[in-house]
C-alpha cells in the first residue's frame, strides 16, 4: 500500500451506473456467505462429533469473516450512511440476493454436507477467478477467502465420499439430500443481469463459464463416493433476484431479532 | 455418537514453527489418517498454533510400564557424573 496517498473512497473510479452494479453484486456475495454461515452456525453444539462440530463452526466463521469484508465494501460503494450492520440486520428478505441453495435448512449431517459441497465447488472456482478482478477490493477479499474456500471444498468433498461410500444408512441419507438439494445447484451458475454486465466489463468472472469445471469436480467426487450425478433435474431459481423460499424469512427473523427489538444495540 | 466409539483414537503432534520439534498436544477420534489430520487442523490449530501436523494411531504408541518406573528411572538418580558439569569451561568460551 502506498502510504503517501490518502485512499480515495471506494468505487470512486466507477461511473454511478457501474458502481450501482458493483454494489448489487457485492451484496449478492455478502448475502450468500452470511446466510450459509448462519445456517452452519446453527450446528454449533449439535455436531455429530466434537471435531466436526468445531469444523462447521470454523467454516461458519470463515464465511462470516468474508461477509463482513463484503458488507463493508458494499457500504462504502453505496456511500450513504448505512453500515455493514445495517446491511446485514436491517434489510427485508426480498432485498436479499443469495441463491436458494444456501438458505435450505440443515436437515441431517448428510444434508448439510451435500449443501456445503455443492456450494464449495462453486465458491472455490468463483474466488479463484475473482482474485484477478481489476476491482482491487473484490480481488483482495477473494484472495483471502480463496484459501479458506480451498479447505472447505477439501473438507466437504472428503465427507461426500465417506457418506456415499460409507454405510447403507449414510448413503441413503445422502441420496435423500440429493433429492432435495440438487435442484438448487443450477442457480449458482445462472447469471443475473448485474452479473452479465459486470462480466462483460471484465470486472467479475463469467460464472456460467465455471460450470464445466464444477461439473468435472462433482463427477470425480461422486464417482469415488459411488453416487450418480443426477440428470435432467428441473433447476429452481429466484433467490439471486429476491424471490426466496419461505426459509429465508425464518432465518432473518432469528438473525435480525436483536437489532429489530433493540435498534443500535452493541455489546 | 454411536459411531464414534468405533473410530480409533489418534495422538496429535503439532510443530508450532519451522525448526522446532513436533510436540504432543492431545488426541482425537477419527476414521482414518486423512480425517485425523483434518480434525486435528480444526481442533488444535484454530489459533495459529501450528505449521505442521503429525497424527499417529494411539495403538501404535508403546509406552513404558508405570509399574517398572522404579527399575527404569531411579538408577539414574545417583549418577550425577553423567551431567557434563565436572570439567571447567575455558573462560574464552562465552556461550555454553
Amino acid at each position: 500500500m502506498d502510504l503517501h496517498h490518502t485512499p480515495t473512497p471506494a468505487g470512486q473510479e466507477y461511473l454511478p451506473e457501474k458502481r450501482a452494479l458493483l454494489l448489487d453484486y457485492t451484496l449478492q456475495l455478502a448475502d450468500t456467505s452470511l446466510i450459509l454461515g448462519h445456517r452452519l452456525s446453527e450446528w454449533c453444539g449439535h455436531g455429530p462429533i466434537l471435531e466436526q462440530d468445531l469444523a462447521m463452526a470454523n467454516i461458519a466463521l470463515d464465511l462470516i469473516g468474508e461477509t463482513r469484508s463484503l458488507y463493508q465494501y458494499a457500504a462504502e460503494l453505496e456511500g450513504q450512511s448505512r453500515t455493514e450492520d445495517d446491511l446485514a440486520y436491517l434489510r427485508e428478505a426480498v432485498h436479499y440476493k443469495n441463491p436458494l441453495l444456501v438458505e435450505q435448512p440443515n436437515g441431517d449431517f448428510a444434508h448439510t454436507i451435500l449443501r456445503q459441497f455443492l456450494f464449495d465447488g462453486y465458491h472455490f472456482l468463483l474466488l479463484q477467478q475473482l482474485q484477478n478482478s481489476p476491482d482491487q477490493r473484490l480481488a483482495a477479499i477473494a484472495a483471502k477467502s480463496f484459501k479458506e474456500a480451498s479447505y472447505h471444498l477439501k473438507w466437504s468433498s472428503e465427507w461426500v465420499i465417506r457418506l456415499g461410500d460409507g454405510t447403507e444408512e449414510s448413503k441413503a441419507r445422502l441420496l435423500k439430500a440429493m433429492d432435495h438439494l440438487w435442484m438448487f445447484s443450477g442457480e449458482l451458475f445462472l447469471m443475473t443481469e448485474t452479473e452479465q454486465q459486470l462480466a462483460q466489463a471484465g470486472i467479475i468472472p463469467d460464472s456460467a463459464s465455471l460450470l464445466p469445471q464444477w461439473e468435472a469436480h462433482v463427477a470425480k467426487v461422486f464417482a469415488e463416493a459411488t453416487l450418480e450425478v443426477p440428470q435432467n433435474v428441473f433447476m429452481q431459481k429466484g433467490g439471486k433476484i429476491g424471490r426466496h423460499s419461505e426459509h429465508l424469512g425464518y432465518i432473518l427473523t432469528e438473525l435480525q431479532y436483536l437489532q429489530r427489538a433493540y435498534p443500535g444495540l452493541e455489546w | 455418537m454411536s459411531q464414534q466409539k468405533d473410530w480409533p483414537l489418534w495422538e496429535v503432534f503439532i510443530r508450532s514453527k519451522q525448526g522446532l520439534d513436533h510436540k504432543h498436544v492431545g488426541s482425537l477420534h477419527a476414521a482414518d489418517a486423512e480425517m485425523a489430520i483434518q480434525n486435528a487442523r480444526d481442533v488444535y490449530t484454530r489459533r495459529m498454533e501450528g505449521v505442521s501436523i503429525w497424527v499417529v494411531e494411539s495403538k501404535h504408541i508403546h509406552a513404558s510400564n508405570p509399574d517398572e518406573a522404579a527399575a527404569f528411572f531411579d538408577p539414574a538418580n545417583d549418577k550425577v557424573y553423567r551431567h557434563p558439569t565436572f570439567y571447567e569451561v575455558p573462560a574464552e568460551i562465552k556461550n555454553m
